[in-house]
């Protein structure tokens, strides 16, 4: 008998805590990996400001996208854009969050970060198993001065579906025919050489255990272990560094105003100092939300973020959201989120 | 749930203390032995249940692909074109490597345990052996990913490479950059990771060799090694079958520490060093990123099957071995 009233007591004790610690304001998302830091850190000052908590899971963007589906959660998050006739079916609204880049790394003796410089074409090629060697003329032509060793080329990516290698794949698409028939964009797609590694980790051991290894990395990730990275040739022909500035050039110079879902592309965007490999990581939020008040804490975190956020996004590397584009969410919450045929947002 | 706990820590406790209360006893008795069937039940309703979870959810996949699924070595979530070829050749060949790597040296630990240790050293390695089963998959992962790996790029794949790679046919299984990882670290990675199951099997069997076979073949001046040969190996061998069945079975399903080393590349190759995949590491790879109602979701779920059928088909041939072997 002594047992079952210790027993209720812990039940009803673990009960109580469950329910303190997911109290009714707080607002729930999941999806994407990527940009999770951004989010906690985020939610984490929101909650100092306003007592709303956010319990966001990083559980992968096509995690996520279910979640919203089902409407499990407040909002979803995806590092790839959802295609716009799902987004009609499923009635949800796309906008972007956060900013991101990705770089290649390489493991080759005597390179320093940033003094290799490769193109798109060229990229595309060693992914696809056609260069083989670090001496092959096409890498060399474009390195005078820089000695290269007489080294097979390992390709290495991520063996987990991830947002990365959908903006890799996106890029290497956009710059090679033969890769866009070939291979073509997903978040994981059928590579024709080399071999995978288990997210950034993954991909960044790989390329520091095998000499004459080329692989590709969130920014944020490169930066915080100071990997090799490379320069890559942008649209205008020039060839740049991965810099903060590069990549805030990308988001600036992508064509936001056409962008349907606000899926504008910052793959090889124009500019001299623009950084070729850049995207916006999107947040999934119902249009005709079944609590309304939910949907609003949703829309007034982000609004926060956008505002107060972007010091919090840059000491993590990732790049907020230029004003103009924030704005134009704003505008979209407030046209197409409607709970009883009103706007849920008024601000 | 509080019913279930006052049926067994309430009246089943006093059916034993109070015997004499018949009436009460006969009810507790009649509970517990429905307890027990529920038990028994529940495993049998959970293995139905995620049979069938598995075959309904991988449907889509074999109505698109059809049979063609099992032997196609495709797998492109761009054009969503998925067969299983290339993953049922992984799991299956890692797994091979694995048993054929544990087998002899778990033989050889069981042996050396039960016959020449001196019983100072019988336990610490007795117990070393099965704290090998305690260490976390991701451990083995982590370990075969920053040690094993770039040892074996540096100092085993080059020169087998360069020596057995030009031979014909055997120099297929040699072939490739020397990348560290591959079918053959994950094999290795596997074999000790299964090792502490095998040996413990092994352990028993030798155990249970009656004293007097060993004796009298050392009577009559056998050697170890004869005795080792003609005496326990014999005598083993329907338990080494089940040994090697069950590490076969462990090895099937081991995703985390494969994942870190197989190289998870679906293109299919005969070298021992080049990447590949297998059933498990492939759903561990790609199922965060698989959304619901798509055709990569459905195929994930049907790999989860073939799995399944590969594991049943290895446990009942295990049966059926012990048993033709019990016999005879």
């Amino acid at each position: 008998m002594k047992h079952i009233t210790v027993l209720g007591a812990a039940i009803a004790l673990a009960g109580s805590l469950v329910a303190g610690s997911a109290s009714a304001a707080d607002i729930t998302g999941a999806g994407a990996t990527f940009p999770a830091p951004v989010y906690q850190a985020w939610a984490v000052a929101y909650k100092e400001k306003t007592g709303t908590g956010l319990n966001y899971q990083s559980i992968g963007s096509g995690a996520g996208q279910t979640q919203i589906f089902n409407r499990t959660v407040d909002f979803g998050a995806s590092d790839a854009p959802v295609a716009t006739d799902k987004l009609a079916q499923q009635k949800l609204l796309q906008f972007p969050a956060v900013i991101g880049s990705v770089v290649p790394i390489v493991n080759l003796d005597g390179i320093e970060s940033n003094k290799l410089k490769l193109t798109g074409p060229v990229l595309a090629d060693i992914y696809l198993g056609k260069i083989k060697k670090w001496n092959d003329k096409a890498i060399a032509d474009l390195n005078p001065g820089v000695s290269l060793p007489d080294q097979g080329i390992v390709p290495t990516y991520r063996s987990d579906g991830s947002g990365t290698t959908y903006v890799f794949a996106t890029y290497l698409a956009d710059v090679s025919p033969e890769w866009k028939s070939k291979v073509g964009a997903a978040t994981s797609v059928s590579w024709p050489a080399g071999a995978g590694g288990k997210g950034n980790e993954g991909v960044a051991g790989t390329v520091k255990n095998t000499k004459g290894a080329i692989g590709y990395v969130e920014y944020i990730y490169a930066s915080a272990n100071s990997l090799v990275t490379v320069q890559l040739q942008n649209k205008a022909g020039k060839f740049v560094s991965p810099t903060v500035p590069a990549f805030q050039a990308a988001a600036a110079n992508a064509d936001w105003a056409n962008a349907k879902d606000f899926a504008a592309s910052m793959i090889n965007t124009p500019g001299d100092t623009t950084w070729p490999i850049t995207s916006a990581t999107f947040i999934l939020l119902p249009k005709e939300p079944k609590s309304a008040a939910q949907a609003k804490e949703v829309m007034n975190f982000f609004d926060w973020a956008f505002k107060n956020g972007d010091s919090i996004a840059e000491k993590l590397h990732y790049i907020p959201l230029p004003t103009d584009v924030a704005d134009r969410v704003r505008a979209a919450w407030k046209s197409e989120i409607v709970a009883d045929g009103k706007p849920v947002w008024s601000n | 749930m509080s019913a279930t706990m006052t049926g067994l820590s309430g009246d089943g406790v006093q059916a034993v203390s109070i015997g004499a209360a018949k009436p009460v006893g006969r009810l507790a008795d009649r509970v517990f032995v429905g307890l027990l069937w529920g038990c028994g039940i529940f495993v049998l309703v959970l293995l139905g249940l995620i049979i069938a979870m598995l075959f309904h959810g991988g449907l889509p996949a074999f109505r698109a692909f059809g049979l063609d699924f099992l032997w196609t070595a495709t797998w492109n979530p761009v054009t969503e074109n998925f067969g299983a070829l290339v993953m049922i050749y992984g799991t299956i060949f890692s797994a091979i490597i694995a048993v054929v790597v544990a087998l002899p040296l778990s033989f050889g630990i069981a042996f050396f345990l039960t016959e020449i240790a001196p019983p100072v050293l019988r336990r610490p390695i007795g117990v070393a052996v099965q704290l090998l089963a305690a260490v976390p998959s991701i451990i083995y992962g982590m370990w075969g990913f920053f040690i094993i790996s770039p040892l074996m790029a540096a100092y085993v794949q080059p020169p087998l490479i360069e020596w057995l790679g030009p031979i014909p046919v055997i120099g297929d299984l040699f072939q490739g950059p020397a990348l560290g990882g591959g079918m053959l670290t994950a094999g290795l990675i596997m074999a000790v990771m299964i090792l502490p199951f095998i040996t413990a099997m092994f352990v028993e069997t030798l155990e249970s060799i009656p004293p007097m076979l060993k004796e009298s073949a050392y009577g009559v001046g056998a050697t170890t090694f004869e005795v080792y040969k003609n005496i326990s190996v014999p005598f083993g061998r329907t338990a080494m079958v089940g040994a090697i069945m069950l590490g076969l079975g462990r090895a099937l399903g081991e995703t985390m520490a494969v994942t870190f080393v197989i190289g998870n590349a679906t293109r299919l190759s005969a070298s021992l060093f080049a990447p590949g995949a297998t059933i498990a590491s492939t759903i561990a790879n790609e199922f965060p990123e698989a959304a619901q109602g798509t055709l990569k979701l459905d195929s994930l779920l049907a790999l989860g099957f073939i799995l399944f059928v590969i594991s049943f088909i290895v446990l009942a041939l295990s049966r059926y071995l012990v048993r033709s072997n019990l016999k005879s």
